[in-house]
């Protein structure tokens, strides 16, 4: 099992181009990821902003978009573990997050997500990364549960 | 979220600011002996051995030998342990890819 990249596969119910909007326009991508973003994304920029979840307001966000092929690719780069505000993180390595867009059989759009270059990432890092989130997320996907259903 | 307990017991290690920056030191820079492994710290060497031996006790680390000098370096096998990291970052996804599909099922 690949230590390196996470690959996740969704079937969403709506057509490529609104799919793509959602992804693309960073004002609607802030909205479903739960931050804020200081501009568009264009490719080469760096876009910055915070989290809105509650409880996790104090992180910053920093994604500089690497490529942009409308309706069918977006990549950027981030720091996948930047939870300390105190911290500097300029230096470490960053990973690769693609959304990839295909029309779906039957109809729809499935979409892709590729995170990788964990390997890369001090493994101090992911330690403590995960013990800071030990206590986040399980919760978190719950609500989810309960808000989709 | 049910974990094993050797996993509370590793990450109870991991739970240090000094521990954790000795391993991303042996991460970084490979295998390094204690005097190197204090440099620059304002951490005694008796500190830092005490670390040590925390983070060797779980299995994180262990004692070498290179050419006349003691090194530590880390148990790489077992940090993959905190491979359950990618676990984490996995659901995070999960439940981010959840709300895209709520967004643009729901709002058209």
């Amino acid at each position: 099992m690949s230590t390196d990249r996470i690959e996740k596969r969704i079937v969403l119910r709506a057509p490529r181009s609104r799919v793509w909007r959602a992804i693309s326009d960073a004002k609607e991508f802030a909205t479903w990821f739960r931050i804020t973003l200081d501009g568009a994304f264009a490719e080469g920029r760096t876009v910055r902003g915070r989290v809105t979840s509650p409880g996790h307001e104090h992180l910053k966000v920093e994604m500089q978009v690497e490529r942009i092929e409308p309706e069918r690719y977006f990549s950027y780069r981030w720091h996948p573990y930047a939870k300390d505000p105190a911290m500097d993180y300029s230096a470490e390595p960053m990973t690769l997050v693609e959304f990839t867009l295909e029309e779906a059989e039957g109809g729809g759009t499935a979409l892709t997500i590729v995170e990788s270059g964990f390997d890369r990432i001090p493994l101090a890092r992911r330690a403590e990364a995960f013990r800071m989130n030990t206590d986040g997320w399980g919760g978190q996907i719950k609500n989810l549960e309960r808000y989709v259903a | 979220m049910s974990r094993s307990s050797g996993a509370a017991v590793l990450f109870a290690a991991l739970g240090d600011a000094t521990r954790l920056s000795l391993l991303r030191r042996l991460s970084v820079d490979g295998p390094l002996s204690i005097t190197r492994l204090s440099e620059g710290t304002g951490v005694t060497r008796q500190a830092i051995t005490k670390h040590l031996n925390t983070l060797g006790h779980v299995g994180l680390v262990r004692h070498a030998r290179r050419g006349r000098e003691q090194v530590w370096e880390l148990e790489r096998r077992r940090l993959q342990k905190a491979r359950a990291y990618l676990d984490q970052v996995a659901a995070q996804w999960d439940a981010a890819a959840l709300r895209l599909k709520a967004f643009v099922e729901e709002q058209g």
